[in-house]
Parts: C-alpha cells; sequence; structure tokens
C-alpha cells in the first residue's frame, strides 16, 4: 500500500482529536451567531413591527428588575464609599470623596454591575423560557400560524434589553450615589447639597453619554445570548436548562469582555 | 364556497419527497395527492416520520428533494411572506398540542385571531367561546395550558386550529390519549367539519375506528415510502403482508 493509499482509504467518520474539535464548535457557533445577528438586524428593520409585545417585554425586562437594580446599586455606592474614604483619608485628600465615587459608579460600577445582575435574571430568563418553546415545538406553532417568531420573540426580547438597560444603569447610578452619600454622611456630616455639588463638578455630558451607550451594548448582548441560547436548544428539560446556563455564563463573559474594548474606545473617543 | 379553483386539481400535492436527519433516512420518496374536499388519514408505525410529513407540508421544515403544492401553491419554493398567506389558509394540530404556556387557553385560541383577523376584542371572545364549546371545552376559558390534562390540551390545539376558519386542517394525532367518547367526538367534529365547510384534512392517527368515520382515503407509511392508499375498502381486501398485518395488530387492540 502506497502513502497516498493510505491517505485516501482513511475512513470518512474517524474519531475526532478532542481539541479540534472543540474548535471546531466554537467556529460553528460563532457563525451561527452571525447568522443569527444578522437576521435580527434584517427583523428589526422591516415592517411590521411588533410594538405591543416590544412593549410587554419592556415591562417584564425593565419594570420588574428595578428593585433588584436599585439594590445592586445600592449596595455598591456603600461599599465604594468606605473603601475610597479610607484610601483618601490616607493621603489627606478626602475632599475628593464626592468626585471619586460619583464618577467611578457613573463610568464604571453602574453599567458593569447592572449589566452582571441583568446577565443572572434575563439571560437565564429568556434563554428558559424561548428554550423551552423550543422543545415543546411552540415555536413551530408560532411559525404554523404566519407569525415570523425572529421579530415576535427574538427582536422584542432584544430591543426591550437595549432600551431598558440605559434606564436601569441610571437607576443604579442614582442608587449608588445615594447610599455613597449615606455611608460617607454616617462619619462626616456632609449635606447632600454639598456632596452633589462637589460631586458632579466635573461630571459632564461625555462622561454620562458614552457610559449609557455601554449600557446599551450590554443590554444587546445579554438579549442576544438569552434569545440565541434560547432558540438553539434541543433535547427535551435538560436542554433547557443547558440554554438557561449557557445563556448566563456568556452574558456575564461577554459583558465584560465588551466592557475591555468600549472602555478602550470611549478613551479614544470622549479623552 | 371554497372551491374557488379548478375542483379536479389536488387541494395538497407531494411529488417524490426525501427527508433525512444527518444518517437517519426518515421519508424515502413519498408521492400522496389529497383531493379537494376529502380527509386522507396517514397511518403508520410510530417513528415512521408522520410528523415530519405534516410539517414538510405547511413549511416548518424543508424537503431535501421532492415538490409540495398547496392549492397549486409550491410550498418548498414560496417566499416568506406568500409562504405566510398559504399557512393562514391551513389550520395545524401539533401531536403534542403546543400549546402556548404562558397564555391563558381563551387567549391560546385568540392568537391567530388577534393576529389575522380585523375582529374586535369583543368579537373575538364571542368566537373563542364558540370554538372552545365545539371541542367541549369552554369551561376551561381561563385556565392555564400547565393545569389541564394532554387530552385537553388536544382539544384547545384543534379549537386553535380552526380559529381562522381553514380551508386545510392538518392533524398529527387529534384523538390519542383521549377516552373513547371523547375520541369520537373529535371525529365526529372532523367529519362536520368536511362536510359543511369542504374542508380537506390530512389525519394522522393510529385509531382504526377513525378509518371508519372519518377517512375518506387511507394512506399507509412504512420504511419511508407509502406502500399502500386508497379508499377504506380497498385497504382492508389488500393482500400487501404489511397493510394485512397493520390492521390486524390494530384490530386486536
Ligand atoms: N428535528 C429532528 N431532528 C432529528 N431527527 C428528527 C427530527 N424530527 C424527527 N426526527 C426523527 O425522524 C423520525 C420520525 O419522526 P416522527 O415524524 O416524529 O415520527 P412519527 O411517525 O411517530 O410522527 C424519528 O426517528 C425522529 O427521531
Ligand atoms: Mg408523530
Amino acid at each position: 500500500m502506497t502513502a497516498k493509499e493510505a491517505i485516501t482509504s482513511t475512513p470518512v467518520a474517524q474519531p475526532e482529536w478532542g481539541l479540534l474539535k472543540i474548535l471546531r464548535e466554537t467556529f460553528e457557533w460563532f457563525g451561527e451567531l452571525g447568522l443569527f445577528v444578522w437576521r435580527f438586524i434584517r427583523a428589526a428593520l422591516t415592517p411590521p413591527y411588533e410594538g405591543r409585545e416590544l412593549l410587554r417585554q419592556m415591562d417584564e425586562i425593565g419594570a420588574k428588575s428595578l428593585p433588584l437594580v436599585a439594590l445592586a446599586g445600592g449596595a455598591i455606592g456603600v461599599v465604594l464609599s468606605m473603601q475610597t474614604r479610607d484610601s483618601l483619608v490616607r493621603f489627606g485628600a478626602k475632599s475628593f470623596l464626592p468626585i471619586v465615587i460619583v464618577m467611578s459608579i457613573i463610568k464604571e460600577s453602574g453599567p458593569i454591575i447592572t449589566a452582571l445582575v441583568m446577565s443572572g435574571r434575563i439571560g437565564a430568563g429568556i434563554g428558559a423560557e424561548l428554550g423551552s418553546m423550543k422543545v415543546t415545538e411552540q415555536i413551530d406553532a408560532i411559525e404554523a400560524s404566519a407569525v415570523n417568531p425572529h421579530k415576535f420573540l427574538v427582536v422584542t426580547r432584544i430591543l426591550a434589553c437595549m432600551l431598558m438597560l440605559p434606564l436601569l444603569t441610571l437607576a443604579a447610578d442614582f442608587c449608588g450615589i445615594m447610599t455613597g452619600w449615606v455611608a460617607n454622611a454616617l462619619s462626616d456630616r456632609t449635606p447632600l447639597q454639598l456632596f452633589i455639588n462637589n460631586g458632579f463638578e466635573d461630571v459632564g455630558f461625555d462622561d454620562l453619554f458614552p457610559s449609557l451607550l455601554k449600557a446599551l451594548v450590554f443590554g444587546f448582548i445579554i438579549g442576544l445570548m438569552g434569545c440565541f441560547q434560547g432558540m438553539r436548544a434541543s433535547g427535551g428539560t435538560e436542554g433547557v436548562g443547558r440554554a438557561s446556563t449557557s445563556a448566563v455564563v456568556l452574558s456575564s463573559l461577554f459583558v465584560i469582555l465588551a466592557d475591555v474594548v468600549l472602555v478602550r474606545l470611549i478613551i479614544m473617543f470622549f479623552p | 364556497m371554497k372551491m374557488e379553483n379548478n375542483s379536479s386539481e389536488p387541494a395538497i400535492r407531494m411529488q417524490d419527497l426525501h427527508k433525512a436527519f444527518g444518517q437517519q433516512v426518515v421519508l424515502n420518496g413519498v408521492n400522496l395527492d389529497v383531493p379537494r374536499g376529502q380527509t386522507l388519514l396517514v397511518l403508520g408505525r410510530s417513528g415512521t416520520g408522520k410528523s415530519v410529513l405534516l410539517k414538510l407540508l405547511i413549511g416548518l421544515q424543508k424537503p431535501d428533494q421532492g415538490e409540495i403544492e398547496i392549492n397549486g401553491a409550491p410550498v418548498t419554493s414560496l417566499p416568506l411572506k406568500e409562504l405566510n398567506e398559504t399557512r393562514k389558509k391551513i389550520g395545524f394540530l401539533f401531536q403534542n398540542a403546543a400549546l402556548y404556556d404562558s397564555l391563558t387557553v381563551e387567549e391560546n385560541v385568540a392568537f391567530p385571531l388577534r393576529r389575522h383577523s380585523d375582529l374586535q376584542d369583543s368579537e373575538i371572545r364571542e368566537r373563542v367561546r364558540e370554538l372552545l364549546a365545539q371541542v367541549g371545552m369552554e369551561s376551561a376559558l381561563q385556565k392555564m395550558p400547565a393545569n389541564i390534562s394532554g387530552g385537553m390540551k388536544k382539544r384547545v390545539g384543534l379549537a386553535r386550529a380552526l380559529a381562522l376558519d381553514p380551508e386545510i386542517m392538518l392533524l398529527d394525532e387529534p384523538n390519542a390519549g383521549l377516552d373513547p367518547i371523547t375520541a369520537g367526538e373529535i371525529d365526529e367534529l372532523i367529519r362536520d367539519m368536511q362536510q359543511e365547510r369542504g374542508i380537506t384534512s390530512v389525519v394522522v392517527t393510529h385509531d382504526m375506528r377513525s378509518v371508519h368515520t372519518i377517512a375518506d382515503r387511507v394512506a399507509m407509511l412504512n420504511r419511508g415510502a407509502i406502500v399502500a392508499e386508497g379508499t377504506p375498502e380497498e385497504l382492508k381486501q389488500s393482500d400487501d403482508p404489511f397493510v394485512v398485518n397493520f390492521l390486524q395488530e390494530k384490530q386486536e387492540k
């Protein structure tokens, strides 16, 4: 047998080497994701629009997450205030406390904490909901009723996430700054008025706007991962669990990775 | 009234349908015509691809090869918009009913009406009540799908399939899991639909009684192909070993 024959006569279904398989599956996953995003953009831009369902999702995703986000924002405010105070006092720069808290909440802590909390709540929720609709043929049923499931389920959820994340981020910012002041006021009786004046002295639109843009991107990532993992669920109840878990893991991961890239871009464009 | 097209042309025409999932060949050259206004019963063991066949007909899955025409429209190659126009004329009952589990029974049946009719809210409610009464489920209006039995889900699914007054019905085991009395009622309903409104139906079933009550024609699916097709009488006189075997087995149960 010549070398050439040996190669060509290799059976087709040879066992795949572990790492190679992972690589191939990763490429496939990104390919499918790209296609999914393309379908989302097309479905979002062409009529008919699902206005009523969008509003319902905004309520579901936005209004009902408000308490959780407010709590998380508030906790971060307290922690930041306590930690920074300690450091600033050591350097004799205590008067910078308000601006440090306001800046770090608006620029970073507010958006990222909101996005991570929402990855957990909404990523899991959407992943499980769409996943179970997929495996019980409800998505087929929607399609059979001549309704586009992409428009009806995916576009509405992703858009709702994109619209609500900036608003929720503002809520988290507000709560964080308030509790930041309270925590500070316990040891140092700065009036709220003064705290706010000092804190926002140097904060302008260029600080707030990029952060809200960032929150919008985070919203896109969270909605996308929930919908994508949900819509490709298969294999009964177990598949629903997998879809939900992977949606949370992937959206948290991509939120953090996107944050790195976005901060870099923001520093470039809003110096 | 519904016979707008040339009535000699079949309402549904399947030509040489092939479908495989990976290595597994499910359909291997299915040819079938369903004449307008008639009810075709598709019989076959479980796992032979009866559900897949119905999903091909409404375009939820694409055949690997072959053509499907519904009212002369080529379902396999229609653009989505036109496919959806055809889908609006078809009532589809899924094997497991596939009710939307975030909606009440009432809203499930109302879904197609809200999407595709100009009816007012109150008219929709009226129509939903009527539809649910037809399948004997009017008392479950406000229940959630998770809280009703499998047989009840089937009946709600049937009401939902009937909501838009379809020309064609595709029913996947409409009376599996129902008690004999309800199963008989469902059969009666399907027959009434066909007689009063000239609905064309494809019904997948295991229930041999349906052969006598609703079928105009019967087709038997085995190993990916139609092994026998004809009127119930023709089928009973068949000497094809598979057909004889299948009919006997079922009769004994
Ligand atoms: N989406 C799918 N992916 C892979 N295999 C499938 C899919 N749908 C159906 N099958 C397979 O096709 C075969 C026929 O299924 P089905 O049409 O549900 O049978 P039945 O005649 O009982 O309705 C089964 O073996 C099933 O596993
Ligand atoms: Mg089936």
